[in-house]
């Protein structure tokens, strides 16, 4: 069976900014404005000019299928909040149309009209009508909310005396017990301790289980990859890839993380180049090149580094360091003591150096390649931004939960558990 | 290009009961739409729960709590009894002059207060605006009728005025709800112009306390109608809460007789600002969430 819950058909949504019109205006400049009207007739271009027009979304058209979880990806700017929003009636179209078939609930913050002066008791009520829930319906639900929540204890104390967890946790414990048909989600997922967002997680996952059409934007890639039945990437307001999460995110990751696996110098940089060492080819190379050229923590990869030597009488030597997304360095590293090549001088010509890195070794995330080349140990070529890539995670080992995974590097290491000691009473049992 | 509005009727499979989807339109704005009254209806809880919120928070933290909707009025009651009634010897016929006040004060504190929250109630909610989709107009609604509950605490001093004064209402105190829902549609009214307004121009922040005060003046909560001249009472009486207060002294005092003109005048004033108020307000709706 499939029929549309979601139709959206060329929406678009143009704000204007930096004219006269800014948001906020005062009476004291309509009225001058008014007052300054023919004037501006006459110099009309001029204020044109300054009315700029800016497209927060266009030309956005697709349809999703009741039951279907949409996941939706791209920078911060691109326009998936703007689309949500439209879609969730706060605010309007510019052009275009899109029919949403059932009951929708939007979630477009968590705790949205919670007042910090009322109860915890009281927000739920208040929350729960602002959602679009019954009186009755939170009634029924009320007992769940505060045990999802964990906070029996604070029931009837202000939220504004509430730790920013427990307030987030009452907040998302209303929010997971509405039950629309068609669900509007704005990155809500980023809340609370591994504990409670792998409980919101289980709880989004059931609501997909249940049938329920989920419209779902975010920044974690995983929870994407896993929960979703097909993905769009928006940039600059325009839908830029759909299809299945796993490719639409790796587009996304290669298009917006300033990815580059592989690097040359052209020939002319390359003659016009009288040093006596100099770059030619730098790239990243998984093992198993068959897998989209992608590298997952698992993919054994190596770093090869292309590079003339025109003098055979120098030593060269090719170390790299390793940084990961928040730039802390992972290690530094140039041959081994024992290598074929150490401390001999290098003969002229192409030459090529591959550090091989294992499988299971790196954590995920961006990572960045400082490459140094030493003649005679003195550091000649310097690139601090050699290569950058990107170690995908795997989903096998996250059960359902999808934080970062902490630490520096993820190696694969063997493990052992055996019995040692046997307590004494239980050796006399029978 | 759109497709017929049928509600569709589909056998959900593992419920196996019929459900009628609605469908939602999401088009660009196109000129003004009519007030929807079924969909209104279907938010009344909403409704319902911010008339709650804005009661149970408005003396939250406070020492005296709900004593302050009785205070308000009453020393203000006790202030124009000394300056008006005994320093400049206003004339109230047989009427004491304190009871005088506090009848006319009823309805106009309830007034001040309704126009000076709703007015600043969409900006308050904004929160609330740009994050769920529910007929706006339900938040200045909410924050007017708010105030009914300060209005209804007050009015249990003025049945001790009464008592203690020896006045005894007339029949005519049955009218008294449809002069409440007078002073409330002109809150209302004046709630929806400023709301919408204070949406695009803070200005109207700093405008209503000064709104307020001078509004004050033009309206007979102090002193007598009769005090205006003749040929200044149509002027006067374009306010409509001249209507409000005369309209309370008849049903509760009944002292002098009511201007049947002057009140049906003040009904259609009322009528044509809250049309207005909610044309304009329906008009700006659209941009409350990119502007607020």
């Amino acid at each position: 069976m499939s029929e549309a819950a979601i139709q959206v058909r060329n929406l678009g949504k143009r704000y204007r900014i930096g004219g006269p019109r800014e948001a906020y205006g005062t009476l004291r400049d309509t009225i001058s404005s008014a007052a300054m009207a023919p004037l501006n007739w006459l110099r009309n271009r001029n204020l044109n000019a300054r009315l700029q027009e800016f497209w927060a979304l266009r030309d956005v058209s697709f349809e999703v299928q009741r039951g279907e979880v949409l996941g939706i990806i791209g920078r911060n700017g691109a326009g998936k909040s703007t689309l949500l929003k439209i879609l969730a009636r706060v605010t309007y179209p510019t052009i275009g149309e899109a029919d949403v078939c059932g009951r929708v609930g939007s979630l477009l913050e968590v705790g949205t009209g919670f007042h910090p002066e009322l109860t915890g008791r009281e927000n739920i009520f208040l929350n729960g009508a602002v959602l679009g829930m019954r009186k009755a319906e939170i009634q029924r639900k009320f007992d769940e909310i505060v045990d999802f929540a964990e906070i029996e204890r604070f029931l009837d104390t202000p939220v504004k005396r509430y730790s920013s967890g427990m307030y987030m946790r009452l907040a998302f414990a209303v929010a997971a017990h509405l039950e629309p048909e068609i669900l509007i989600v704005d990155e809500v997922l980023a809340v609370g301790d591994a504990a409670f967002q792998k409980k919101c997680l289980g709880k989004m996952g059931n609501a997909t289980k249940d049938g329920r059409t989920v419209l779902f934007v975010s920044h974690n890639l995983l929870a994407v990859e896993n929960l979703c039945n097909w993905a769009i990437y928006l940039e600059g307001g325009k839908i830029i890839k759909r299809g299945e999460p796993g490719e639409v995110i790796s587009a996304y990751l290669r298009n917006s993380l300033s990815i580059s696996t592989e690097r040359s110098w052209n020939a002319k940089e390359v003659e016009q180049n009288t040093e006596a060492v100099h770059l030619q080819h730098v790239r990243v190379r998984p093992a198993d090149e068959c897998d989209r050229g992608s590298i997952t923590i698992h993919t054994p990869f190596s770093l090869e580094f292309d590079y003339w030597n025109s003098d055979p009488t120098a030593r060269i030597t090719v170390c790299f360091s390793l940084y990961n997304q928040h730039d802390i360095l992972l290690f530094n590293i140039g041959p081994p003591v024992e290598s074929a090549s150490k401390g001999k001088p290098s003969p002229n010509g192409l030459l090529r150096t591959i550090c091989h890195i294992p499988g299971d070794f790196l954590n995920d995330g961006l990572h960045r390649v400082e490459l140094t080349i030493l003649r005679n140990d003195v550091p000649v070529i310097n690139e601090s931004h050699a290569l950058t890539f990107n170690v995908q995670d795997s989903l096998q080992e996250r059960e359902d939960w999808y934080g970062d995974w902490p630490g520096a590097i993820r190696p694969n290491l063997k493990w052992e558990s055996n019995l040692i000691l046997i307590p004494e009473d239980q050796n006399h049992s029978p | 290009m759109t497709t017929p509005v049928i509600p569709k009727l589909l056998t959900d499979s593992s419920k196996s009961t019929i459900t009628n989807r609605p469908v939602t339109k999401v088009r660009p704005p196109q000129g003004l739409a009519p007030l929807d009254f079924h969909e209104l209806w279907a938010y009344r809880e909403l409704l319902y729960f911010l008339v709650w919120r804005d009661v149970k928070v408005r003396y939250k933290q406070t020492a005296i709590g709900v004593t302050w909707a009785v205070l308000q009025p009453f020393i203000t009651m006790v202030v124009f009894s000394i300056v008006f009634g005994q320093l400049m010897q206003v004339s109230t016929g047989e009427t004491p002059y304190p009871v005088f006040a506090y009848v006319a004060l009823l309805p106009w504190t309830f007034f001040a207060s309704a126009i000076s929250r709703s007015g600043n109630s969409l900006v308050y909610d904004a929160n609330l605006i740009s994050k769920v989709y529910f007929p706006r107009v339900i938040i200045p609604l909410a924050a007017v009728l708010s105030n009914l509950v300060d209005f209804g605490v007050a009015f249990t001093i003025l049945i001790g005025m009464l008592l203690l004064f020896g006045i005894v209402p007339s029949i005519s105190i049955l009218t008294l709800p449809f002069f409440l829902l007078l002073a409330l549609m002109t809150a209302l009214a004046i709630g929806l112009w400023l709301s919408a307004l204070n949406v695009k121009y803070r200005d109207v922040n700093y405008a209503i306390p000064f709104l307020i005060q001078v509004w004050l003046f033009l309206t007979p909560v102090a002193y007598p109608t009769t005090v205006v001249q003749e040929h200044w009472r149509f002027l006067y009486s374009l306010n409509p809460m001249v209507g409000v207060v005369e309209g309370f002294r008849w049903a509760l005092l009944g002292q002098q007789n009511l201007s049947w003109d002057l009140m049906l005048f003040s009904i259609l004033i009322v009528l044509a600002l809250f049309a207005g108020g909610l044309f304009y307000f329906r008009r700006m709706e659209f941009e409350f969430a990119d502007v607020v």
